[in-house]
């Protein structure tokens, strides 16, 4: 286990340097100079446009711009942000608790449901129950996330009035006893939560019905079955354990659709999360701010891939021993 | 099942056309007619869909709206596809370090959550229309390469392929003659899906109002401020969104239709 770890952790350094060079290559997407950055933010003061000159180096030849660049990202340095001059590692990193609770709410509720309608709808594929959920999974891949959460808003902040439509808290959120605090918040992340589990419950329950419907072809479910065991017992015990493994690596795959769905679900709750930061980053042009995400973002991912395979290795000792 | 979704994909997809098309006839109102006396008023008789916060016709904004919403998802798409299937046939059929090293950039690209990706590149780009199609198409080819590459590396080991190459055929001709026109069928089912997707992201950032601008109406800047009016007139928060619904169910059936009928026919 220990010597697949290290193998893992080692293949991640290159993926590191192509993030930091692509994240790098954005700042140059700009045509022409740093005067171009002035038009398009005219209220970077020219020493603004000093210091964001000096922090990407941007007067000196281009590789050495890039290594500039990466011995700064690699402690975590990203300057500071024009906003209000503190530094963007600590902004995110305030900002990023709210974004991580969200996203782990809704792949707990993605998990809770995506498993019993993927596991009903595979034990009879194109039945009624099977047809329905198709039909469901339709509308969850093209229904947009900001459109879902203005009709919930609409209905429940607006005609209903019994649920909070922005940010994370109330007005009188200091003046609450504690066990109330908690329950506060609760109510704000009800409607954020449910359309970020809607969004992913779609895709999700799909895989679990694909899987499912692979593993029950399966000569040893055949053989369960030949052996008289009871159904409940071979779909819950022999079968999804094993259409279980591949999901592991899915949900490591999810996490760079949770972060970047988390712009827009923060934008629109008005919830102070990394997407919102981010979203208010661009509008500003605060670019250090903005590189500063994009990296952290695809790292987290990067983080997120490496807990799913030690994951499915742990899992699944024939991976370990490749 | 496939006939169906074959057929209900392309008859919502078919009238989109259309409306998009014939938008200036259709269009009971010009779009960006500013009517100062009938700011939001509810649907009615004169205005079905009812009008926004400068008093302009909602349906024709909406008519007017499928124009850039499927010119969004063609372009970007198609420069998705450009690169994808370049980078998708150049790893499959050359295999080894080209192939390691390509996929690699594809795996890298792929750990960028997209929205953040799209975010900083419209940072650093004028918002235009062409800008954002060119955005959406850069975030999104990743995909398009795995699908190429993987067939085209099942397919050059075929026999014809073989046989072609001891009749002496270049890789360049081997390439686009024999192998590309056997991924098609792939190449064009992913393609369908991905239009259905650029056009969710494009209405997602004009929604958060860094897509397409004012005064072309767009779906998402619609509903962006739809929402700024949402306790007054639900209208504008409601029938936008319809119209992205409809249009990306239409694209993602079309595409599910297919590719059922290519795996029945295989």
């Amino acid at each position: 286990m220990l010597s697949y770890f290290l193998k893992r952790l080692f293949s991640l350094v290159p993926l590191l340097l192509g993030i930091t060079f692509i994240s790098f290559l954005i700042i140059h997407l700009a045509p022409g100079k740093p005067s171009y950055l002035k038009e398009m933010n005219p209220r970077i003061s020219a020493e603004a446009q000093e210091r964001l000159i000096r922090l990407y180096q941007l007067d000196k030849p281009i590789l050495v711009q890039y290594i500039h660049w990466l011995k700064r990202v690699i402690k975590l340095d990203f300057g500071n942000s024009f906003a209000d001059g503190r530094k963007v590692i600590v902004r995110i990193r305030e900002r990023l608790p709210i974004t991580l609770l969200i996203n782990a709410l809704s792949l707990f509720f993605i998990l809770l449901f995506a498993f019993p309608v993927g596991i009903i709808s595979s034990l009879k594929p194109n039945g009624v129950f099977d047809k329905c959920t198709t039909l469901f999974v339709f509308i969850g891949f093209s229904l947009p996330s900001f459109y879902l959460a203005l009709l919930l808003m609409l209905l429940f902040g607006i005609k209903l009035g019994c649920l909070p439509i922005s940010g994370i808290v109330s007005f009188n959120h200091s003046q609450l006893s504690s066990g109330e605090r908690i329950l506060d918040i609760a109510k704000h992340l009800i409607l954020p939560v449910s359309v970020a589990t809607f969004g992913g419950l779609a895709g999700f329950s799909r895989y679990v019905r694909a899987n499912m419907i692979e593993v029950l072809k399966q000569d040893y479910i055949r053989t369960a079955y030949a052996q008289g065991i009871g159904r409940g017992r071979i779909v819950c015990k022999f079968a999804l354990k094993n259409a279980l493994l591949p999901l592991i690596t899915i949900l490591g795959l999810s996490v760079p659709g949770l972060l970047g769905g988390s712009v827009i679900l923060e934008s629109v709750f008005a919830i102070p999360g990394m997407g919102r930061l981010l979203y208010e980053a661009t509008l500003s042009r605060d670019y250090p701010l903005i590189m500063g995400g994009v990296v952290i973002g695809a790292v987290l991912t990067l983080l997120g891939n490496l807990i799913a395979d030690l994951c499915y290795a742990w899992a699944d000792p024939r991976i370990r021993y490749q | 099942m496939s006939r169906r979704f074959i057929l209900s994909g392309s008859l919502i997809i078919g009238i989109l056309i259309i409306l998009a098309l014939f938008a200036p006839l259709l269009s009971p109102y010009d779009p960006n007619k500013i009517d100062v006396e009938n700011i939001l008023s509810p649907p009615s008789k004169a205005h079905i869909l009812g009008t926004d916060s400068l008093g302009r016709d909602l349906l024709s904004r909406i008519l007017y709206g499928t124009r850039v919403s499927l010119k969004v998802g063609v372009v970007a798409v198609g420069i998705a596809l450009l690169i994808g299937v370049a980078i998708g046939a150049l790893a499959g059929y050359c295999s080894g370090r080209i192939d390691a090293l390509l996929m690699r950039f594809v795996d890298i690209m792929l750990c960028f959550p997209t929205f953040f990706l799209l975010l900083s590149m419209v940072a650093f780009l004028r918002p235009t229309v062409f800008n954002i199609m060119l955005i959406i198409g850069l975030t999104s080819w990743m995909g398009v390469a795995r699908i190429v590459r993987a067939e085209v590396l099942s397919i050059k080991e075929r026999e014809f392929i073989r046989y072609i190459k001891a009749m002496g055929a270049g890789d360049m001709r081997i390439v686009s003659k024999h192998i590309l026109p056997n991924v098609l069928p792939s190449i064009l089912v992913v393609g369908i899906l991905r239009m259905g997707g650029a056009i969710l992201t494009e209405s997602a950032l004009s929604f958060l109002g860094l897509g397409v601008q004012p005064p072309i109406p767009s779906w998402g800047s619609i509903l962006m401020e739809g929402k700024s009016v949402m306790d007054i007139a639900w209208w504008m928060s409601v029938f936008p969104g319809i119209a992205i619904l409809l249009t990306v169910l239409g694209y993602n059936l079309l595409a599910e239709g297919i590719r059922t009928l290519a795996i029945s026919r295989s």
